[in-house]
């Protein structure tokens, strides 16, 4: 049996998280690369519908990783963000999943080692949680993409339809 | 606006217990404002719903969702009447209004309710909404300066306070405003006090649900010869 490697979906904000990842990548940080990393303009863009299409699909674990607090280029996106995490972890035990599989994390753009520790954090508690229930036996990469690729086009401007009917 | 909450998602799976497929429909206007009810809650508690369902090994059941501009409104209904009947069960995440109306669309298809419908109100603050009128059918604000006892006085006293009026607050619950208090301070702001000084009649509660349900009818907007309903 191959070894559990959680799959991880990253919500981060284009000003902070996102160059923060870009840090760490260019000191040479090594963490898990089981990570997507979703940017977006704000962290104030998610909707708890974000995370709970995330899960669907098979992911293991969310984060979303906004600016200080304090420090948001839209003034409060970020703690608009934390309520809504907070509302997808009740969601989350509604359902019977476990709600320390998404949280939020604050930093800033200069530090990419602390990007690449929050990525190890999720990833050890990840394992230790083990798969979520909603892996496809194919693999969660395919359905990840497919969103990704989805949400990428709905913050270029492109038509998306994320309900179904 | 008509303002809701939303039910737990066990309760909502338990609903659909003996169904195989099932539509949520949303509503686009009050329950739209008050986070309860629209596209994206409707959508959250899709994912909700299908996810509680594969945990419970009933996988099986396709959840589907879509939102109609109103539930209260027949004309609204067309859309989806073509899809109505893929389904065995709908579930309106509209107020009580929208259940029943989805009810008598679609008379042979199971309708639940997906929220709780709690009260007439308005936004009080980001996220917070109170209840402000009982739709008792005969309007008395203009006697208690704009302020109805009959939805905000715990006892519905139309000659209030009663004693358990305490620096401004009701006896039943912390934080809640004695509403004989607000009636007084606003009478006196307005100057209009003498009228609170007179003793309200009692209210006639038959143009009230103890009445019976209720019905408005305006003849001049009726199709001639097709009668109300029309």
């Amino acid at each position: 049996m191959s070894k559990y490697e959680p799959l991880i979906l990253a919500f981060c904000c284009h000003y902070c998280a996102y160059a923060a990842a870009d840090l760490a990548g260019s000191m040479r940080l090594q963490y898990p690369n089981n990570v997507r990393v979703l940017k977006l303009p704000c962290t104030g863009k998610l909707e708890v519908n974000f995370i709970l299409a995330a899960f669907e699909r098979g992911v293991d674990g969310v984060f979303v990783a906004g600016c200080l607090e304090g420090g948001c280029h839209y003034l409060e996106g970020n703690l608009r963000a934390r309520r809504r995490v907070e509302r997808a972890k009740e969601i989350l035990s509604e359902i019977g999943l476990e709600p320390e599989r998404v949280d939020m994390f604050n930093l800033s753009s200069a530090q990419g080692p602390r990007f690449a520790e929050i990525v190890n954090e999720m990833t050890a508690r990840l394992t230790s949680l083990g798969p979520s229930p909603f892996r496809p036996a194919r693999g969660a990469e395919e359905p990840v993409r497919e969103m990704t690729e989805q949400a990428e086009a709905s913050l270029s401007g492109e038509n998306h339809d994320c309900c179904q009917s | 606006m008509i303002v809701a909450n939303r039910k737990h998602v066990q309760e909502l799976c338990n609903m659909f217990k003996g169904h195989k497929r099932v539509l949520l429909v949303g509503c686009g206007t009050c329950v739209t404002v008050c986070l309860a009810g629209g596209e994206r809650e409707t959508g959250i508690l899709g994912s909700a719903v299908r996810m509680a369902l594969k945990l419970a090994g009933r996988g099986e059941v396709v959840v589907n969702e879509c939102t109609i501009e109103r539930q209260c409104d027949d004309a609204f209904f067309d859309p989806l009447a073509a899809h109505g009947a893929e389904y065995d069960a709908i579930c309106s995440f509209g107020c009580g209004v929208g259940v029943q109306a989805l009810a008598e669309r679609f008379p042979d298809i199971s309708v639940y309710p997906g929220l709780n419908t709690q009260f007439m109100g308005l936004l009080e603050s980001q996220g917070v909404w109170t209840e402000k009128c009982s739709g008792c059918g005969n309007c008395r604000l203009g006697e208690f300066a704009g302020i109805c006892p009959i939805t905000r006085c715990s006892k519905r006293l139309l000659n209030g306070p009663c004693g358990g009026s305490r620096d401004g607050q009701c006896e039943v619950r912390e934080g809640l405003d004695c509403a004989w208090q607000l009636i007084y301070d606003r009478a006196k702001a307005i100057g209009t006090l003498s009228k609170i000084e007179e003793i309200a009649l009692p209210n006639d509660w038959s143009t009230a649900l103890d009445g019976g349900t209720r019905k408005v009818v305006r003849e001049d907007q009726c199709i001639a010869g097709l009668g109300p309903k029309a």
